[in-house]
């Protein structure tokens, strides 16, 4: 794997342009992202979540990486696996939970379920479940934010099956021509849904390959790292807040779940996963963190007061009442109703 | 009164709502410089400029994708989709993305967004550039829906879909561009859901939309001259929301309704109509409701085949001449 080499250039780099505070504040999001995700597995396997739900499980690093980069005025937009960067933009645990269990305190109170995870109040503008279709809405927020003189940028998360759809390359051209500012990372997690991504895809990088097909650098990072992937977002978003126009990044990862709950994953090839777990995106940051010489203590404490987060989000979103019928008629316009006629 | 024609009230309409509002923006392909392909859009880059009346590529779900992030975030875009046939190439950003986006997101999300599109047929341009697409965007949940038949009208409502909170797809239809007529001086702001009543009878009940109006003002005034039957025309004018309440009034003052719809014959709005007049005023009908649609076919390109494909005043005559004895 070629990313071992990345980690051990990374290790030797000079760690001083990411300040402490920012590294346990990564630490923190990995951790939160993790320990919710988990739980929703355990509630999807108690039949308290139903439907389906696409865990990030192994790809936390990319979602904490951008999301402690970005500004909280900047705009998130992703995909139907989506948890990850709608808890790393700030929305709350038991939103997040409550929507999965289909309560009144989900974030769009059942309204959406697990593929629409959406907190405009945090900058989470919508999590998208047709392949390809949020980029050329991110395209949009960041034409209106570059209409509106507001430096704001536009990050839009996507997967490596994304690449081949038609949205992506309409999306790529426009923001190119149009100079928007908006990034579009890729997570390259090697599967489009069941099928190895490059028995479908003419090149070897499938987002990166394509950049210069619209006058884009390719940029490749290791996604499992977690301060690889800030340094990169913090770089490229200052670039397209600069006016300096959009980016294409490709974060490579492993999800080490399934590509949905439905989904054994047994067309991985012996050993991949053990190969991946052993780059854990959460175990080797707090490595780096250890080796960097933060305390032991002081990361425990992070965990406990984590774990206590996400139980106590558990048992809230439990304890509030289903979502009322009274929604099913309720926000189809902005007057609150759905009247088609008078 | 001024005297203008349906594409100059178009470009009329954008300008009044660009002048008033900074956040109302215009996209779509060929609408600057050129002035859209059937120069609906004239000078509107000449006065506004390029940051405000911009040219997309052939990219229909960029554009639409682009006006849906951009009306989530303060702006009020108008996006042209050339021909409403090209709906296609975009459906997903429009039935799935942007009319659902307010009720996913319990209501976190407003896009206060209007696409404009060149619908209908009568221009020989065969299966793919005529359609009658609005039952289309009729049948899903959370867009509004409106299709004008003359220039006052087309002004007025393209004003009232760009002031309203939620998308609205606008179907101007392409054979009215050319057609004149009196649009009031000043700011004009119609109301969406609201049909017309254009001529009152008593023997029959004529409900139209867009070009097929015109049509059945001109059957009726012949029913008139020639059988002694005098008809009623409704302009549906909206779909969603649909006037219900003028459209049952109506068909229960004279206990006879026709549709004139280009739309082929399955799902057209006249069968929504239809069925919602057979429930709630069956006992008012002095007989069956009768659909004069297209029939359930691609349209074809030549003349002498489009012609008698789509409603013709005579078809609609002879139909009512026919069955309202």
């Amino acid at each position: 794997m070629t990313t071992r080499s990345t980690i051990a250039s990374e290790a030797a780099r000079p760690t001083e342009d990411i300040d402490e505070r920012t590294r346990l504040s990564l630490y923190r999001l990995l951790l939160e992202i993790r320990s919710v995700e988990k739980r929703a597995y355990d509630l999807f396997l108690q039949n308290l979540v139903k439907g389906t739900s696409h865990l990030s499980l192994g790809q936390e690093a990319v979602a904490a990486g951008f999301a402690a980069a970005m500004r909280s005025d900047d705009y998130t937009f992703c995909t139907y696996r989506g948890h990850a960067h709608t808890l790393a933009r700030g929305a709350p645990m038991v939103g997040v939970l409550g929507e999965l269990l289909g309560r009144q305190c989900g974030l769009m109170q059942g309204k959406g379920g697990s593929m629409h995870l959406t907190s405009v109040a945090h900058g989470a503008m919508g999590s998208y479940a047709i392949v390809g279709a949020h980029l050329p809405v991110a395209n949009g927020a960041a034409w209106s934010a570059q209409y509106r003189g507001t430096d704001q940028v536009s990050v839009c998360f996507f997967g490596d099956g994304t690449t081949n759809i038609g949205a992506f390359h309409e999306a790529l051209n426009l923001a190119a021509v149009w100079k928007l500012p908006v990034l579009f990372v890729c997570e390259n997690n090697l599967y489009m849904e069941y099928t190895p991504i490059g028995t479908v895809t003419a090149v070897q990088h499938p987002a990166a390959d394509r950049a210069q097909a619209y006058g884009l650098k390719p940029i490749n990072i290791d996604g499992n790292d977690a301060d690889a992937v800030y340094r990169v977002a913090r770089e490229w978003i200052g670039h397209a807040r600069a006016g300096r126009g959009p980016a294409l990044i490709e974060a490579k990862t492993y999800r080490t779940s399934g590509h949905s709950r439905a989904d054994p994953a047994k067309y991985r090839p012996p050993g991949e996963l053990e190969e991946w777990l052993a780059r854990d995106p959460l175990a080797l940051y707090r490595s780096r963190l250890i080796g960097l010489g933060f305390e032991e203590g002081t990361l425990r404490s992070i965990e406990g007061a984590v774990q206590r987060a996400v139980d106590e989000a558990t048992e809230a979103a439990k304890a509030s009442p289903p979502a009322p019928p009274a929604l099913i008629e309720k926000d189809v316009w902005a007057d609150g109703g759905s009247a088609w006629r008078n | 009164m001024a005297q203008l024609t349906y594409r100059e009230a178009v470009a009329a309409g954008i300008a009044q709502e660009m002048e008033r509002d900074e956040s109302v923006v215009f996209l779509g392909e060929d609408v600057a410089d050129a002035g859209g392909v059937f120069k609906a859009t004239v000078g509107l880059l000449e006065r506004f400029g390029p940051k405000r009346v911009r040219n997309t590529p052939i990219s229909e779900q960029a554009i639409i994708g682009a006006a849906m992030g951009a009306a989530m975030t303060g702006l009020r875009p108008i996006a042209e989709i050339m021909f409403s046939d090209f709906l296609a190439v975009c459906w997903d950003m429009i039935a799935n993305e942007i009319a659902k986006a307010r009720y996913m997101s319990g209501g976190q999300i407003s896009l206060p967004l209007v696409i404009r599109t060149a619908n209908g047929a009568g221009s020989r341009f065969g299966a793919q550039h005529s359609q009658s697409v609005e039952n289309w965007a009729m049948s899903i949940p959370g867009l509004k829906v409106v299709a004008p038949s003359n220039s006052a009208d087309v002004k007025g409502l393209l004003a009232a879909a760009v002031r309203d909170p939620d998308p609205v797809i606008v179907f101007e239809h392409k054979a009215l561009y050319a057609s004149k007529g009196e649009v009031p001086e000043g700011e004009l702001v119609d109301r969406l859901g609201t049909a017309k009543v254009l001529r009152q009878g008593n023997d029959v009940t004529l409900v139209a939309l867009a070009a097929m109006v015109p049509r059945a003002l001109e059957a009726a005034e012949q029913l008139d001259r020639e059988d002694k039957i005098s008809a009623t025309v409704v302009d549906v004018r909206s779909l969603v929301p649909l006037d219900t309440k003028t459209l049952l009034a109506e068909t229960s003052k004279t206990g006879r309704l026709y549709t004139i719809e280009e739309n082929p014959r399955l799902c057209g709005w006249g069968a929504e109509l239809a069925s919602i007049v057979a429930q709630e005023c069956f006992y008012e009908l002095d007989g069956p409701i009768v659909r004069i649609t297209t029939p359930h076919v691609p349209l074809p390109a030549a003349d002498a085949l489009e012609d008698n494909t789509i409603p013709t005043v005579e078809r609609i005559v002879e139909t009512v001449r026919r069955t309202s004895g």
